[in-house]
């Protein structure tokens, strides 16, 4: 088996051994890099100067016996929405082309307190609007599965990474399911935590109230390691939670017999699910009961209002957000002349943001502006509490949710309209509407391409979407599957 | 619901600071207006006595000491800035002489 078939778990024994060195890890993650980056396109910016003084030192402090985690010289890609020091952070947009942190994102201290080199930094949907990565401002990213289609999105980058082996484990972002959709059409794990799991100090916002960094990885086992390193309350980010982190992988392998598993109706028969998709997704479920878990169907009678209630929330939020984008402290400024200050930023605004972007600006702006804030903001914040409680309610029945991640699997470029995509996030939206944690673990094939079974959990119970997720993948081995590249 | 008109799209982004072709602003028009129809459905479920969730987890006023920390440095913060002289953005001049 080559280095970078191993998984991080695998490659973090060899490292405590003294089998082999962070230098050797890393040397040959950038020798993947190179055979398969031309086809792939999922870096926009490689950090190979800085990963192998990381590794160096790395290797100095194992030699010298000072106590390492156990990532300690496993690489790791970041999506590019996550601050960096004095690396390039652009959102994969033009007005940040420029743009270098003067700090680290909490989760990228936590990263280097881990020892873990960063390869690169990922391409995404521009300020992660999108769903296939194609509205990226600066390269197109293609499924390692197969190149002629989408690797999902937004953070499409990080999930084409690591299923193509260029890092074990990848950092993204979930506003809508831009982890987990990502994941399922790639054919690896993925999960958005639980909001507040993880500080979001340093990540360049999109809609704060849904916003969730996690993890992506090629098993579940290395999923549970890099959550562990992420996870935690932070006083920077003030919604983080103050609450204890389980130990994951401690937990991992406890099983799930007894467990009661709700099947979401309107998710797993409703209109918009592709045949091929349910059937592996039931099958999933089969073995989920086979492994003695309960399963039966229970209706969140809400949930098909999750699709309207986002594209109100997540605009009008990012119109805030994406306010301080204005060309004067950051960024990119407009060339041309202006008559006053307004004007400047107008310009710089207009050139900066791609179509996308835009679009969701003016679509917030206007659910915010004077005369229509009760009609649409605060309606959909009032049906945002009728998902939750929707939620709420089966949390007192069941134990996890199920669901398939995404209604299809990935699609070639262009295929469908703007419209038309943004209903690829049926699934995971819900999720993100009502903060819960969500998980994507890979059940199977369509026609040669991958589909992704969602997990989602109650609050804070990561250690056991973990749990059944592991479970599932010892009884498959779907996630021993590679793409041949 | 009624249609967004043009002079809304324009009013839109003139709060948005959003410098756009007419061509584009008649597009976004078209999308924006598509969209409020599909956000119609909204309007018909009954949301009477419900409360708004603007936060999924239940959290208000987190507070911590208010202590002096040390600030981002000044020479790294400037250097982002496209047009930075010192400690300062430059922008066009804003006060009428």
């Amino acid at each position: 088996m080559q280095l970078h078939e191993l998984t991080a778990y695998e490659l973090s024994k060899k490292l405590a051994a003294g089998e082999i060195s962070a230098r050797e890890v890393v040397a040959g993650y950038y020798e993947r890099i190179q055979a398969v980056e031309d086809r792939v396109q999922a870096f926009v910016c490689q950090t190979r100067e800085l990963a192998e003084k990381k590794a160096a030192e790395i290797d100095e402090k194992r030699a010298a016996g000072e106590p390492l985690g156990p990532l300690a010289g496993v690489p790791i890609a970041v999506k590019d929405l996550l601050c960096t020091k004095g690396l390039p952070t652009t959102c994969c947009s033009k007005i940040l082309e420029d743009f270098r942190p003067p700090y680290d994102a909490t989760v990228i201290e936590r990263c280097h307190q881990a020892h873990m080199p960063i390869v690169g930094k990922t391409n995404m949907d521009e300020f992660a609007m999108g769903s296939s990565t194609e509205n990226s401002a600066f390269q197109v990213t293609r499924n390692p599965w197969d190149l002629e289609t989408v690797p999902g999105g937004s953070s499409g980058g990080s999930a084409a990474a690591v299923a193509a082996c260029e890092a074990p484990l990848a950092l993204g972002s979930d506003t809508g399911g831009s982890i987990r959709q990502p994941a399922a059409l790639c054919g690896i794990v993925g999960m958005k935590p639980t909001y507040g799991r993880v500080s979001r100090y340093g990540l360049i916002a999109y809609a704060s109230s849904l916003d969730q960094i996690g993890p992506f990885a090629r098993t579940v086992t290395d999923c549970a390691l890099l959550l562990q390193v992420i996870a935690g309350h932070d006083p920077r980010d003030a919604t983080s939670a103050d609450l204890p982190v389980p130990d994951y992988v401690a937990t991992l392998d406890a099983g799930i017999e007894g467990l009661k598993i709700g099947v979401i109706r309107e998710l797993v028969y409703g209109q918009g699910i592709h045949p091929g998709v349910k059937a592996r997704v039931l099958e999933a479920i089969d073995t989920l009961q086979n492994l003695g878990a309960e399963c039966e169907e229970v209706s969140l009678p809400n949930i098909d209002y999750s699709m309207p209630v986002y594209y109100i929330i997540a605009p009008a939020e990012c119109s805030s957000n994406l306010a301080r984008f204005d060309g004067v402290r950051y960024g990119h400024r407009t060339n041309r002349s202006v008559s006053d200050i307004y004007d400047l930023f107008a310009k710089t605004r207009g050139e900066g943001f791609g179509e996308e972007v835009r679009l969701r600006i003016m679509l917030g702006t206007y659910a915010l502006s004077t005369g229509y804030y009760d009609a649409y903001y605060l309606k959909a914040l009032k049906v945002r509490t009728l998902i939750k409680k929707d939620f709420d309610t089966a949390w007192e029945k069941y134990d996890l949710l199920v669901c398939p991640t995404s209604p299809t699997t990935a699609w070639k470029f262009g295929e469908f309209d703007q419209l038309a995509l943004k209903l690829a996030d049926i699934c995971t939206i819900p999720v993100n509407i009502a903060g819960v944690a969500g998980l994507s673990v890979p059940c199977g094939f369509d026609d040669g391409k991958p589909v992704g079974l969602q997990l989602i959990g109650k609050p804070f119970s990561e250690d056991l979407l973990l749990r059944a997720a592991y479970a599932y993948e010892q009884a498959t081995d779907w996630h021993k599957q590679r793409p041949a590249l | 619901m009624p249609a967004i008109t043009p002079e809304e799209v324009r009013h839109v982004a003139m709060l948005a600071h959003l410098d756009l072709s007419a061509e584009e602003l008649d597009r976004i028009g078209v999308e924006l207006n598509r969209i409020l129809e599909y956000f119609a459905q909204l309007q018909k479920i009954d949301t009477e006595d419900v409360p708004v969730t603007s936060h999924a987890i239940p959290m208000t006023n987190v507070f911590r000491e208010d202590e002096v920390q040390a600030s981002l440095p000044v020479d790294e913060v400037i250097a982002n800035a496209p047009d930075g002289v010192d400690e300062f953005f430059r922008v066009p001049r804003i006060i009428e002489e």
